[in-house]
């Protein structure tokens, strides 16, 4: 861990979760606030998700699963048994995490295309789930009251902590893949990410490297699921398992460059600010998928190294800095 | 008595169309080890295809099948050319990306164009009764077509030249190129066959169930269960893996809601996968 202090691209991360917090607040510029907010979930969206996918070569087509099951399991501790805000989404995160790795246990024998249908399996089971479960709302969804807000000092005080817990998740986000990056466990997955066989025979205990890989990367997409909801004050499952958004994150791994840190981050800011232009220009916001199709197709086709792909062939010094 | 049989019988109707829906997922699946997620989007195309064809031109139902075969077949090598060329022989994610792309495309067009309400297309056809029950005209000739199909694809595969270089390049690929299979026109011929065989499942299945853009999503899902249930690429065993899921369904209707369904069924995915990961009903090795 000391040895992650030394190494500059730390650093680099530690400036722009600084440079995200005080952005909105220096000019206390609400509209900034509320782009970078869904910028901030879509970096922790992606980079969750490129533990998967840059990481260990898998693909998961059910992220969103943890982004709403954690909104689910936060509104409900909130709503039906007044918890404060922390906890519950301390729950949601654990609860979640712990939920991915039974279901990962489950379908950990699965290797490559299969494992990547099941997670198809995931979605289709927890959204039935959550449709039929009366506690939860069923296909209506639950509301929270505006009380809810109180105790972080009122509804505009709440926004600004709201973002601030945002951004600190996306921080967090940041911090573990370059963690895990950095670690045996993380060299174990590019090894499974390179040759599957391979990794088994010099000792990489495949399946559960996979299992808990799935299950870690399940915990900040829920806490962001969590606030993404607390902050909405409903949760039904139209938007909580909303597939376009397990899509994107797919996208915006690939347009950054998935098993790169920086890449992910840049692709997912990126993206959501071109999202955002497309979605107010009327003609575009009808063509939303097929935009992101198109582009995930090229970049699958011609690129597929990504923004850092190019980045690191083009300079090929910045391989040592940015990982 | 007669209720089971009754149910067994419509079990084995809808199996044979959810075989057939299957049938072109699981024919590119064996041939170049891709997974064709536009799958359930070309099934959607064949049942606008009998939308615009039927409604605009007043074509017979039944008369759309031969110009969505061929319909089907030119998008399919199109396909092939756009989204599966450059894939084949890399990791498996490079083409479930390519292809869950194009799926985005195409059902990014159809809601633009038709949004998600529900579309159907009347048949009206004498129907069979047996006592208390009655079973739709349209159900077995479905049914029927979807097994004639499967079985012209069972002769095209195992009697023609061309069939034969298909089963060559799925067994192994750098071997059939060996003997000078063109193996490159053949992958492209295999994907046209599939997408087509997609388009004229959703033919089928639009002259029984309404239908909205959305609704490839389902078979496709119901086209993975089949796969692993029957083997890879093999027609008969598709259609004896849809066969067993219509029986399945027919069966947990009574106990649980039909959201569930879906839910069991991927549930049975993964336990077949474990426990055979070569399919059920696969008879040999290379069966196809």
């Amino acid at each position: 861990m000391l040895l992650m202090l030394r190494r500059p691209f730390f650093w680099i991360i530690a400036l722009a979760v600084v440079a995200f917090a005080l952005a909105p607040v220096v000019g206390n510029d609400v509209s900034m606030r509320e782009s970078l907010l869904l910028d901030a979930l879509y970096i922790t969206l992606a980079s969750n998700l490129n533990l998967m996918l840059g990481y260990a070569g898998y693909v998961n087509f059910g992220s969103i699963v943890f982004f709403g099951l954690g909104g689910y399991i936060c509104v409900w501790l909130v709503n039906s048994y007044n918890w404060p805000l922390i906890p519950s989404l301390i729950v949601a995160g654990l609860g979640v995490s712990g939920l991915a790795l039974i279901f990962g246990f489950g379908i950990l024998r699965l290797r490559g295309a299969f494992f990547a249908l099941a997670t198809i399996g995931v979605i289709e089971a927890v959204q039935a789930f959550v449709e039929n479960f009366t506690p939860w709302g069923g296909s209506a969804g639950v509301y929270l009251s505006g009380e809810i807000f109180k105790p972080l000092g009122g509804p505009a005080h709440a926004l600004w902590i709201i973002y601030f817990m945002m951004v600190a998740v996306m921080g967090l986000s940041l911090y573990l893949s370059f963690a895990i990056k950095t670690s045996k466990f993380g060299l174990g997955l590019l090894a499974i990410g390179q040759n599957e066989d391979a990794a088994a025979i010099l000792g990489v205990p495949t399946s559960r490297y996979k299992a808990l890989v799935y299950s870690v990367s399940a915990f900040l997409p829920a806490i962001a699921g969590g606030l993404y909801f607390f902050k909405s004050a409903f949760i039904q499952p139209s938007d909580a398992f909303d597939l376009s958004l397990s899509t994107e994150a797919l996208v915006v791994g690939m347009l950054g460059g998935e098993g790169t840190v920086t890449g992910v981050a840049i692709g997912a800011f990126l993206y959501e600010e071109l999202r955002g232009y497309l979605l107010t220009s009327s003609t575009f916001a009808n063509f939303q998928l097929v935009v992101s199709g198109a582009l995930l197709l090229l970049i699958v086709l011609f690129f597929p190294g990504g923004l850092m792909g190019f980045i690191y062939s083009r300079f090929p010094r910045t391989q040592k800095v940015l990982e | 008595m007669l209720g089971i049989l009754a149910s067994i019988i419509d079990g084995v109707l809808v199996g044979l169309v959810y075989g057939l829906a299957a049938m072109g997922l699981t024919l590119i699946w064996g041939v170049m080890d891709v997974i064709n997620l536009t799958h359930g989007a070309m099934i959607v195309a064949g049942m606008f295809a009998l939308f615009l064809l039927t409604s605009v031109l007043g074509l017979n139902p039944y008369a759309a099948l031969l110009p969505v075969l061929v319909g089907g077949f030119l998008v399919g090598v199109a396909l092939y050319w756009i989204s599966i060329h450059r894939m084949v022989g890399r990791p498996p994610l490079m083409s479930l990306l390519s292809t869950f792309a194009v799926n985005l495309v195409l059902i990014g067009v159809g809601t633009a164009v038709w949004g998600t309400a529900l579309f159907n297309v009347n048949v009206s056809l004498p129907g069979i009764t047996m006592g208390r029950y009655t079973f739709p005209g349209a159900h077995i000739l479905a049914a029927v077509l979807a097994a004639v199909i499967a079985a012209l694809l069972y002769l095209f595969l195992q009697h023609t030249r061309l069939g034969k270089s298909v089963r060559a390049v799925a067994n192994n690929r750098e071997a059939a190129e060996l003997v000078g299979i063109p193996t490159t026109r053949v992958l492209a011929i295999s994907v046209g066959l599939g997408v087509a065989l997609a388009g004229l499942s959703g033919v089928l299945i639009a002259t029984l169930f309404p239908f909205t853009v959305l609704s490839g999503d389902g078979y496709q899902l119901k086209g993975f269960v089949v796969t692993v249930l029957g083997g890879f690429g093999n027609p008969v065993g598709a259609l004896l893996g849809g066969i067993a899921l219509g029986l399945l369904e027919g069966a947990v209707t009574p106990f649980v809601p039909v959201s569930w369904t879906l839910v069991i069924e991927f549930v049975l995915f993964v336990l077949v996968l474990i426990a055979f990961p070569a399919g059920i009903f696969r008879s040999r090795r290379g069966a196809l």
